[in-house]
């Protein structure tokens, strides 16, 4: 691929990347705002590919089009109605929101575009996926030792949080109470 | 295609998400305003790491993002069913009981 036609997509996928986002907050439909941050993902993988980046890049798009079938489905339980039936304002502060978010645009370009980058320092492995994977279970492992638990925690607290009944409800605060409290009372035992 | 140009695009994304964040009512919609930001930081990361220093250290770094960005929408996805089920709404102005 040459470079003009490589710099041409790379515009042409950030194009699609930010537009997507603007319609996320812009349409009435929790679908279709589901599916426009979908497409914006899907578009910032395909810029990741193309900072050779291949691994990272498919875990983005696949962990995100995932998330958003995941999101889709939040959002039709939770919504007490449907905005694309009836539309209306679901935002606050709004002036206040495009001047943060205009000022924070103008202060992250501006540092882009006038920072005098440094130099390329190293030269790429000649797989990078490869040179990942020896970083994480080598060099870098005790990074991935640290994620592995942060993850797990996650699993445990989102469980909890989420659960209507737990334990305690059931059995008491000593978990002694027998037989157990359940609202549909039966099972094995009781 | 540039650094600059990569840094651009990410903090075209990052405003986007960012006025998404501070706006939306919908805690949802909230979430999706944060997790473009983090998209926006993905980018800028993986841009910083091909054209300043292309070593396995930013690529773990990255990993790093995408397992934070996870965390969030597990715990938002949480946050929003106990929210759901305790007040009947996932609107964020009627969770402010800190601010009174």
């Amino acid at each position: 691929m040459t470079g003009v036609v490589q710099t041409v997509l790379f515009w042409g996928l950030g194009a699609v990347a930010v537009a997507a986002g603007v319609v996320v907050f812009r349409t009435d439909s929790m679908a279709r705002a589901t599916y426009a941050l979908a497409a914006s993902f899907v578009a910032v993988g395909a810029q990741v590919l193309f900072l050779h980046l291949d691994y990272v890049g498919v875990i983005v798009v696949l962990m995100m089009v995932m998330e958003m079938a995941v999101m889709a489905v939040y959002m039709v339980m939770f919504m007490g109605m449907n905005p694309a039936l009836m539309p209306m304002s679901m935002v606050h502060s709004r002036k206040t929101s495009l001047g943060v978010a205009a000022g924070a645009f103008i202060v992250l370009a501006g540092g882009a575009l006038l920072v005098p980058w440094p130099a390329r320092r190293g030269a790429p492995a000649v797989d990078l996926t490869v040179s990942l994977g020896q970083a994480t279970m080598g060099s870098k492992m005790l990074v991935m030792l640290v994620v592995s638990p942060v993850l797990f925690s996650t699993i445990v607290s989102a469980l909890v949080l989420a659960l209507p009944r737990s334990r305690y409800d059931r059995l008491g605060d000593d978990l002694r109470r027998r037989p157990a409290e359940d609202p549909q009372p039966g099972g094995v035992g009781r | 295609m540039t650094l600059q140009a990569v840094l651009v695009i990410a903090a075209a994304l990052f405003a986007v998400g960012l006025y998404g964040a501070i706006s939306q009512q919908v805690l949802v919609m909230v979430m999706m305003g944060l997790e473009l930001m983090i998209n926006a930081v993905i980018l800028a990361a993986a841009g910083l790491w091909w054209f300043l220093a292309p070593t396995p250290d930013g690529h773990v770094l990255l990993l790093v993002v995408i397992a934070a960005m996870t965390v969030e929408m597990a715990m938002g996805f949480a946050v929003a069913t106990v929210l759901h089920r305790s007040r009947g709404s996932d609107m964020t102005d009627m969770s402010t009981d800190l601010k009174q």
